[in-house]
C-alpha cells in the first residue's frame, strides 16, 4: 500500500506543481465538423475563425472575464457541431454555444481539468481532472450546475484523452498507464457510469489520443489510438480486440540506429481520421530527425489492416502539437506552437498549416495530399491572422525554432511522469505520518 | 527504478524446496518504462499473463476451454486464505495479489513448499503487483467468480480514503472482471470501514447484496474470519468482525 499511496502523492504533488513554475503548453486545434470554424488554444487564449463568413469571431462570456485565466489543455466541438468546450488549468470548463461564441455554462472543477468532451447529443459535457476522476454535467437547462457529478475514475493514473463512442452509446478514457477504458455511457450518466464494456490493452507506453472511425457500413466503428509506444493501434472497442499495430515510428525509419533516443521521443501525439478510414494522420514527437511533418495512413475497415501511405514533410520548425479535420476529411489542420516560451516576447505563438488531400502537384495531373501555401489556406491570411496572432509568423523563424523546442518539452513534461529516484521515494514514505495507523 | 522487467518477487532464482527456477516470465517491456510508476513487471493484457508458470501442475491445458483463474485474493498479506481455500476447491485456480513485495515472495515460498507431487496446493499462486490500477492487465471480463478482501487497510484519515481498496469507482473494475453471479466478500475488523464498504457496495448499481442467511450457508463465508493472519490475530485479541458478502448482478 505504501508504494502506491508514495505514487499517488507524486501525481499529486505533481499536477499541483505543473504549470505552477509557467510550464509550456503545447497549442490545440480544432475544427468544426462541417469546416464552419477553425478554433486555435494557446495558452489562456481562445481564437476562433468563422470560415463561411471570412473573419475572427468574438467570444463572449458575460462574466466580462477572460476566457481561461491559465493554459487550455483540451478544446472541441460536438458532433452535431452546436457546441464547443474549453477546458484546462484555471479549473474551469466553458461549454460555448457556436451560433453566437457565447459562453452558455461554466463548470467549476476542483483540480486541473485534462480533457473534456461533450456527449453526442449535445445534453451532456463531460471532462477529467488531473486526479484520473471523470465528471459529468448536464447541459440541459433545468438540471444544469456548475459542478461535476463523478461518473468514474481511473486509479492514480491522469487522463489523456476523453470521447464519446459517435453512437453516443459509450464514454472512452485513455490514461497514461496504457489503458484506454470503454464504459457504457448510461441513460441517466448522473447517476455514474459503472459497466465497464471492455479495455483495450496493448500500448506499451502512455495513451496519448484516441480517435474513432466509422461507416453506415460499419456502423459500430472502430478507435484508432496511438501513444509513447510510437504506435498507432486499431480496436474493435466493444471487445476490446487488438486488429493491427503500425509501427509509425520505425516504418518512417525514424527511429534510426540512435539508440540513447528516450522512449517518448518518437511519441505519437495526436491522431486525426476520416471517418471511412481513408486518411489517418499522425503527429510524432521527435527529437532527434531528419523527418519533420506528420504521417498520413490508410485504414482499410474491410480487412482491418492499418497502412503507411505517405509521409508529408514540412520545415524543421513546424512540430504539429495538434491536429483537426472536418467529417468530410479534405483538410487536415495543424497548429504547432507552445505558449509560456521561457525567454520570449510573444507568449504565445502558433503556427497554422493544413494539408489538402485535394492539391493539384505542379507537375503533374494528380491530386496528392500536400500542405498548402499560406494564400492557398481556407480563410487566407485573415485566418493566419487570427488564428496564429499575426500572419507574417512565417518569417519568424527563430522564435519557431524556440517554439519547436518549447513544444518537445512541453509535450514530453505532459505525457512523462516524473522519475523519483528510490531515496526519495523512502524518504517521502519515512515523512508519512499515518503509517503509524497500520500494524 | 529497476530497469530489469525481472519480477521482484524472486529473491533467488531457485526454490530451496523445489528446485525449480522461480522467474516467472512476463511479457518484458522493451526498455525500463519512465512512465510506468510501478517496480514490477505487469502483464500488457490478460493474454499475456503466463499462467504456466503460476500453475505448472495445470498446464499446458489442451481442452477446448483452458483453465482461468477463478478467485483472487485482493491484498493477500501472507496468504492464509489460499491455503485454506485450496483444499477447498482442488480444481479452482485462485491467485493472491499483494503490492508489498517482501509479503509477495514469502507467500511464493509458502506455497512452493506446500506443494506436493500429488497435486496438492498446485491451485494457488500469488503475484505481485497494484490491485488497485492494473486488475484489467490480469483478468478477462467476467472471468472470477470470487473475490476477497480480507481486513484491508482502513486509511482512517478523510483525505486518504481515496486509497481503500474498496471504492465505488474501484467497484465499477471489480464488477468489470466477475461474471454474474459471482461473489465478494469483504471482512474487517474497523466498524467504520465495514460501513464504508458496505455503503459503497450497496450504493453500487452492480452488486447486490447476499442474506444473512444464504451467506451462513456458503462454506467459503465460515472460513474467513479466520483463515488470513490478520483474521488470526483480531480472533486472538477478541476483536469484533464485520463482513459482507455480495453478488455480482446483472447490468
Ligand atoms: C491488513 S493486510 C491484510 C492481509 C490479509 N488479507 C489478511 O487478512 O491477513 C492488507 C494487505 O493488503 C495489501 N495491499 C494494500 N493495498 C494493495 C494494493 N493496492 N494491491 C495489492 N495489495 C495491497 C497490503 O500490502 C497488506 O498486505
Amino acid at each position: 500500500m505504501n508504494l502506491c499511496q508514495t505514487m499517488e502523492e507524486t501525481l499529486i504533488d505533481e499536477a499541483e506543481n505543473n504549470g505552477r513554475d509557467g510550464e509550456v503548453a503545447p497549442a490545440l486545434i480544432a475544427v468544426h465538423p462541417l469546416e464552419k470554424f477553425v478554433a486555435v488554444a494557446i495558452g489562456s487564449e481562445l481564437r476562433v475563425f468563422d470560415l463561411e463568413r471570412g473573419f475572427g469571431t468574438n467570444l463572449l462570456d458575460d462574466s466580462g472575464a477572460s476566457q481561461h485565466s491559465d493554459s487550455i489543455r483540451t478544446i472541441g466541438f460536438s458532433a452535431s457541431g452546436k457546441l464547443f468546450a474549453s477546458a484546462g488549468d484555471d479549473k474551469l470548463v466553458k461549454v460555448w454555444s457556436t451560433d453566437s461564441w457565447q459562453c452558455i455554462h461554466k463548470v467549476f472543477s476542483e483540480k486541473r481539468v485534462s480533457a473534456a468532451a461533450i456527449s453526442c447529443d449535445d445534453h451532456f459535457v463531460s471532462f477529467a481532472d488531473k486526479f484520473g476522476i471523470v465528471w459529468i454535467v448536464s447541459l440541459k437547462e433545468n438540471e444544469r450546475s456548475d459542478k461535476g457529478t463523478q461518473i468514474l475514475a481511473h486509479y492514480c493514473s491522469i487522463i489523456t484523452s476523453l470521447e464519446f463512442s459517435p453512437d453516443g452509446k459509450f464514454i472512452l478514457s485513455a490514461d497514461r498507464d496504457f489503458k484506454i477504458r470503454v464504459t457504457v455511457f448510461p441513460k441517466k450518466p448522473l447517476s455514474g457510469a459503472h459497466e465497464i464494456q471492455s479495455y483495450c490493452l496493448g500500448h506499451t507506453e502512455f495513451v496519448s489520443c484516441v480517435s474513432f472511425i466509422g461507416t453506415s457500413e460499419y456502423p459500430q466503428g472502430f478507435l484508432l489510438s496511438g501513444g509513447g509506444d510510437s504506435t498507432v493501434r486499431l480496436w474493435d472497442f466493444t471487445s476490446g480486440t487488438l486488429l493491427d499495430t503500425c509501427e509509425v515510428g520505425a516504418q518512417a525509419g525514424i527511429l534510426g540506429s540512435n539508440g540513447d533516443e528516450g522512449p517518448c521521443c518518437h511519441a505519437v501525439t495526436d491522431i486525426c481520421a476520416s471517418p471511412d478510414g481513408s486518411l489517418v494522420a499522425v503527429a510524432i514527437q521527435r527529437q532527434v530527425s531528419n523527418l519533420h511533418g506528420v504521417m498520413l495512413l490508410t485504414c482499410d475497415l474491410s480487412s482491418r489492416r492499418l497502412s503507411v501511405s505517405k509521409v508529408v514533410t514540412m520545415q524543421e520548425t513546424f512540430i504539429p502539437s495538434s491536429l483537426g479535420m472536418s467529417v468530410s476529411g479534405e483538410n487536415l489542420w495543424m497548429v504547432s506552437g507552445a505558449s509560456n516560451l521561457p525567454g520570449s516576447v510573444s507568449s504565445a505563438l502558433a503556427r497554422v498549416k493544413v494539408i489538402s488531400r485535394l492539391k493539384q502537384m505542379p507537375d503533374s495531373s494528380e491530386l496528392e495530399p500536400a500542405v498548402l501555401e499560406d494564400n492557398e489556406v481556407p480563410g487566407g491570411t485573415k485566418l493566419l491572422e487570427t488564428l496564429q496572432g499575426s500572419a507574417s509568423i512565417a518569417q519568424e523563424e527563430e522564435t519557431l525554432a524556440a517554439a519547436a523546442e518549447a513544444v518537445k518539452t512541453a509535450m514530453r513534461n505532459l505525457l512523462i511522469k516524473r522519475q523519483y529516484s528510490v531515496e526519495k521515494r523512502e524518504l517521502r514514505k519515512k515523512s508519512r505520518n499515518d503509517r503509524k495507523l497500520k500494524q | 527504478m529497476s530497469q530489469n522487467p525481472k519480477p521482484s518477487s524472486s529473491s533467488s532464482s531457485k526454490s530451496k524446496s523445489s528446485g525449480l527456477p522461480r522467474k516467472r516470465f512476463y511479457r518484458a517491456r522493451a526498455h525500463s518504462n519512465p512512465l510506468s510508476d510501478s517496480h514490477f513487471p505487469v502483464p500488457i493484457n490478460p493474454s499475456l499473463f503466463n499462467l504456466s508458470q503460476h500453475y505448472p501442475h495445470f498446464f499446458p491445458d489442451r481442452s477446448n476451454a483452458p483453465k482461468r483463474i477463478e478467485f483472487a485474493d485482493i491484498g493477500c498479506g501472507f496468504g492464509g486464505l489460499l491455503v485454506t481455500l485450496s483444499p477447498i476447491f482442488p480444481d479452482t485456480l485462485m491467485i493472491g495479489m499483494e503490492i508489498r513485495d517482501k509479503v509477495a515472495s514469502y507467500v511464493d515460498e509458502r506455497i512452493r513448499a506446500l506443494r506436493t507431487p500429488l497435486g496438492d496446493y498446485h491451485n494457488i499462486s500469488v503475484v505481485r503487483t497494484n490491485s488497485m490500477k492494473y486488475l484489467p492487465n490480469y483478468f478477462e471480463k467476467a472471468q472470477l467468480s470470487k473475490m476477497f478482501f480480507l481486513f484491508p487497510d482502513p486509511h482512517f484519515k478523510e483525505k486518504n480514503r481515496r486509497r481503500r481498496v474498496i471504492s465505488e469507482s474501484l467497484l465499477d473494475e471489480y464488477a468489470y472482471v466477475m461474471k454474474v453471479g459471482g461473489l465478494v466478500y469483504a471482512v474487517t475488523d474497523v466498524e467504520e470501514l465495514g460501513e464504508w464498504i458496505r455503503g459503497c457496495l450497496e450504493r453500487h448499481c452492480l452488486f447486490q447484496r447476499v442474506g444473512d442467511e444464504e451467506a451462513a450457508g456458503d462454506p467459503v463465508a465460515k472460513v474467513l474470519e479466520s483463515a488470513t493472519e490478520e483474521g488470526k490475530k483480531v480472533l486472538r485479541n477478541g476483536g469484533q468482525t464485520f463482513r459482507c458478502v455480495y453478488r455480482r448482478i446483472a447490468a
